[in-house]
């Protein structure tokens, strides 16, 4: 079967089913301290389809999680060369750190908020040209090639996690497009995940020594996030709305 | 009759002469010995071919460099005589000096980026770019925020 939409002759579909049965999985991994490995996931070949085999996730341990560091914020920020423009109620904001305390107990808790991932995404809902959606793997995202910038998903998201780019991107970088006049949000660093690599934010959590966001693959049950979230449990903010979100948290209760 | 001949020589090689001024001055590919297909199919099809796999890439994670933008740009984006990567703006940008001859205008560079990879490894964070350090800073920098 040939492609229709142009005449390049690409198969529409490669024969997925064997290729994935025949393709040797490359395992991925860097250390960087003796005895802590950062990373061990399949990467996948680039000609190869996302899949809703997967559905990645992150695991956040507030915890461990300190209210003086914002150092996933700043890995974000570096990553997609996110800038302000002096304006910080319009500059844009994929990733924010939120300290809240219990009025009861006076508890503090200290944790990030991005995109949740949800398997049912209000923002996908509502999004009148289809650029808001959700990848077979669990990752939502903004076609911005689609975006018309109405800024519907922006009031329809619970987690306040997009943004509206209101100036125009001077030296946007090779793997992270981002145009004015379009919305944006945590893409959970896709580029590199398709590679094989973690979010830029869990990276930085590791590397700061705190440990406490995990990311993987919810669907493997041998997956590191899913043995945390077997072991301890976890919970989704605003759970009530059922959107089964892909980003996780503990110790919030 | 000499002098006529001459004449007309001249009145054919003016136009000429003119119209080499005209043509888009292409820049050569910085990389490899040929493109990833014939260049007159190239110069006729590119831009069906980064249409398809955009889609597949925004969408399915079809991750493949051969119609990727970031490749084109890879091999195509050249420096300058000082040394510095050609902006898209202007003509002396391989896409820019076709598209202008053509008069056919592109949105790609409002989202995407107009230089190869290579030029931000060194300078990977234009935060700090933006704020007048040098490039031996911010590797410094980043070379301590991982120790």
């Amino acid at each position: 079967m040939s492609c229709k939409s142009c005449d390049c002759n690409q198969p529409a579909q490669p024969e997925r089913r064997s290729f994935l049965g025949g393709s040797v999985s490359v395992i991925a991994s860097m250390t960087i301290l003796p005895g802590l490995v950062l990373h061990e996931v399949k990467a996948k070949p680039d000609d190869q389809r996302i899949s809703d085999k997967n559905r990645w996730g992150i695991l956040i341990d507030t915890r461990k999680c300190t209210t003086e560091c914002d150092a996933c914020v700043t890995a974000c920020h570096n990553k997609h060369g996110i800038e302000t423009h002096g304006r910080p109620d319009k500059d844009p904001q994929w990733i924010r750190k939120l300290k809240v305390e219990d009025p009861l107990t006076r508890k503090v808790s200290s944790f990030p908020i991005m995109c949740q991932h949800c398997e049912h995404p209000p923002c996908a809902d509502v999004c009148p040209t289809g650029a808001s959606f959700r990848r077979e793997d669990g990752i939502v995202l903004v076609d911005r090639h689609l975006c018309i910038g109405c800024r519907y998903c922006m009031m329809a998201c619970p987690y306040k996690a997009r943004s509206f780019l209101h100036e125009e991107t001077e030296n946007p970088l090779p793997h992270t497009p981002r145009g004015k006049g379009t919305v944006e949000s945590c893409n959970m660093c896709v580029y590199t995940v398709d590679k094989g690599g973690i979010p830029a934010c869990v990276e930085a959590c590791k590397l700061e020594g705190h440990q406490a966001m995990i990311f993987g693959d919810l669907n493997d049950p041998e997956s590191e996030i899913s043995q945390a979230l077997l072991r301890e449990g976890g919970q989704q903010i605003r759970e009530d709305l059922g959107l089964n979100t892909g980003v996780r948290y503990q110790g919030i209760n | 009759m000499r002098q006529g001949l001459i004449a007309l020589l001249i009145g054919l090689l003016l136009p000429l002469a003119a119209w080499s001024g005209v043509l888009p001055q292409i820049p050569e590919a910085r990389k490899g010995e040929s493109c990833v297909r014939p260049t007159d199919e190239m110069r006729k099809n590119h831009m069906k071919y980064i249409l398809h796999q955009r889609d597949e890439t925004v969408h399915e994670g079809y991750r493949n460099p051969q119609f990727s933008l970031v490749e084109c740009i890879n091999c195509h984006a050249t420096k300058d005589e000082k040394g510095e990567w050609v902006s898209v703006k202007t003509e002396k940008h391989f896409c820019n000096s076709c598209h202008t001859y053509a008069a056919v205008k592109i949105d790609c560079f409002q989202c995407h980026a107009d230089k190869p990879e290579e030029a931000y490894e060194q300078a990977r964070h234009p935060v700090m770019l933006r704020q007048g350090l040098s490039e031996d800073t911010i590797r410094n920098t980043l070379m301590e925020a991982r120790q």
